[in-house]
């Protein structure tokens, strides 16, 4: 093997150049051009829609701002440090936490520049929409409350120190990803992410004023309902462009994704008709981000009848979750992004260490990581993956919380909480009926 | 003159119109309203968060009629309202010192 490694190289300079260079395959390009804007659809309009029906009308507006300038915002400074921190720059030894700063500004990322079978540039911004939708989904965490200029400054130094290391370890070449954990689309990197930190920032600012006491039903379930439809579309983006390929990969993560949806839908639908008696709207849809979040990690590790376990493991276990953190444990996860996108994702990447399993018959999937031999290997390093992101989100976010209350202050007053954030800080209201 | 203001369940409405029509009362004033009375509110359930909802919407419908037509017209809210089931509302009686009509400036029972 030792031998091997210098004589392909020399076998390498000795064949034509154009057989060496990656090249740009255009099927790979249309599918991963096409998946671009189907992950960016997700938040805008997609989640924000979502989120925007889930709060009280004196805040619509409020969530629809958070989410349209955190698409901005977030790709200048993915621009800027976030990529390069995250993937660093081609032909570099990637270290194990955080990529070269080579390509700060996108420097090495030319008209001719190439990353696998894609153009460089379309890398970059596939990658992008993921940083878009990562910030974006902590925004449930903290609705209702927030300032919005505390928001933007704790989401580009939560983007810079949590979001791009951590996609640095998994799909970076960093740590996890050289350990061979199994995430294909970001079940550690954007749903653990984003539900640690949005329960973090529930429990640092504290609940909405009159939490537990007040009724604060969602203020335009239709809206929530319209959301939830686009982000099942735009998941196909997310999930099957993972491959980065138009391939079977891709085609068999569309799929799996769609199985995970609809059994996640349909799982949390009937645990509220088992104990509430009625099927509820907001359940079914709470159900589908639930199912396709969980299947975010497995969704390139599992076949499809893995994936109709999953869906409904998540519909259940994302269900519990979200009583018991609202009930018993009285934490103003507002739109409750921990239990379905936290919990989703800690469930998700601990089921692909199984149901990658090959020996489960009906259940096989496509294989544990080279040097992985067992289900129980392939769960250990899962597990790896899922506490190191868990402990490692909830430190920083809880840091970078505490700065940014020191420097702007993170909550708006209890008068201006009560006036709502539409007319408080954005000198609009969301409807004029 | 008598005002004539019916609390009824919201799906009655159409009933009580026609009921109303067909004994000659040609106008109305309607409005959506919540209360309660005997009838219980309901809960809602948003992922976990159960809300007790203690008003239940209604509509509320007043007419202003002589004084010899309001057994007729409590007659008839009475009989198209009804569904036999709690929560069908009340009809409540008051005296109406002096109506107008904008257009010509009559008044009295004349106006209405």
């Amino acid at each position: 093997m030792k031998l091997l490694v210098p004589a392909l190289a020399l076998l390498a300079l000795l064949l034509p150049v154009s057989a060496t260079a990656q090249e740009i395959n255009g099927a790979d390009t249309a599918w991963i051009l096409t998946s671009t804007a189907l992950v960016l659809f997700m938040t805008i309009p997609g989640l924000s829609l979502f989120y925007a029906g889930l709060v009280r009308v004196r805040n619509v507006l409020s969530v629809l701002m958070q989410c349209f300038a955190l698409t901005c915002l977030m790709s200048l400074v993915w621009f800027a440090v976030g990529y390069t921190i995250a993937f660093g720059s081609d032909g570099v030894e990637q270290g194990a936490f955080i990529g070269d700063f080579g390509n700060m500004f996108f420097a090495n990322i030319t008209m001719d520049s190439v990353n696998g079978s894609i153009p460089a540039s379309l890398f970059a911004i596939f990658q992008m929409t993921f940083a878009i939708i990562t910030p974006a989904l902590i925004v449930g965490g903290f609705a209702e409350r927030m300032k919005f200029s505390a928001m933007l400054l704790f989401s580009t130094i939560w983007l810079i120190f949590v979001y791009a290391p951590i996609c640095h370890w998994v799909w970076g070449g960093g740590w996890l990803g050289n350990m061979g954990l199994q995430d294909f689309a970001g079940g550690t990197v954007v749903h653990i992410t984003a539900g640690v930190a949005a329960v973090v920032a529930a429990m640092v600012m504290g609940p909405r004023r009159g939490f537990g006491s007040v009724a604060m039903p969602p203020h335009n379930l239709t809206l929530t309902v319209t959301g939830a439809g686009m982000l099942w579309v735009g998941w196909f983006g997310f999930n099957a462009g993972s491959a980065v390929a138009a391939d079977n990969s891709a085609a068999m993560a569309m799929l799996v994704t769609h199985l995970s949806a609809a059994c996640g839908s349909l799982a949390w639908m009937t645990m509220e008709w088992l104990r509430h008696g009625k099927p509820s709207v907001l359940g079914i849809v709470t159900g589908m981000v639930a199912g396709l979040g969980t299947i975010t990690p497995a969704s390139g590790s599992v076949g499809p009848a893995g994936a109709v376990v999953i869906g409904l493991s998540a519909g259940v276990v994302c269900y519990f979750a979200t009583n018991f953190l609202k009930q018993k444990l009285k934490i103003d996860d507002s739109l409750d992004v921990f239990p379905v996108h936290g919990v989703g994702g800690i469930l998700g990447t601990l089921l692909a260490g199984i149901f990658c399993s090959t020996q489960l018959g009906l259940f096989s999937g496509n294989g544990f990581s080279d040097g992985v031999s067992s289900i129980g290997g392939q769960l250990m390093v899962q597990g790896t993956g899922v506490i190191s992101t868990l402990i490692y989100t909830a430190i920083a976010s809880y840091i970078i919380l505490k700065l940014v209350d020191l420097i702007v202050g993170l909550r708006v007053s209890d008068e201006e909480e009560t006036q709502g954030l539409d007319l408080v800080l954005h000198d609009e209201r969301g409807y004029d009926l | 003159m008598k005002m004539i203001t019916a609390i009824i369940k919201p799906f009655k409405l159409d009933d009580v119109r026609d009921a109303l029509h067909d004994i000659g009362i040609m106008g109305m004033t309607v409005e959506e309203v919540k209360g309660y009375g005997r009838q219980k509110g309901h809960t809602e359930l948003y992922r976990g968060a159960e809300y007790l909802v203690e008003f239940q919407p209604k509509v509320k419908l007043q007419v202003a009629v002589s004084s010899d037509q309001v057994d007729r017209v409590v007659d008839a809210i009475t009989g198209a309202a009804n569904t036999g089931k709690i929560g069908d509302g009340k009809i409540f009686v008051s005296a109406l010192e002096q109506s107008i009509r904008i257009r010509t400036g009559e008044s009295g029972e004349d106006a209405l």
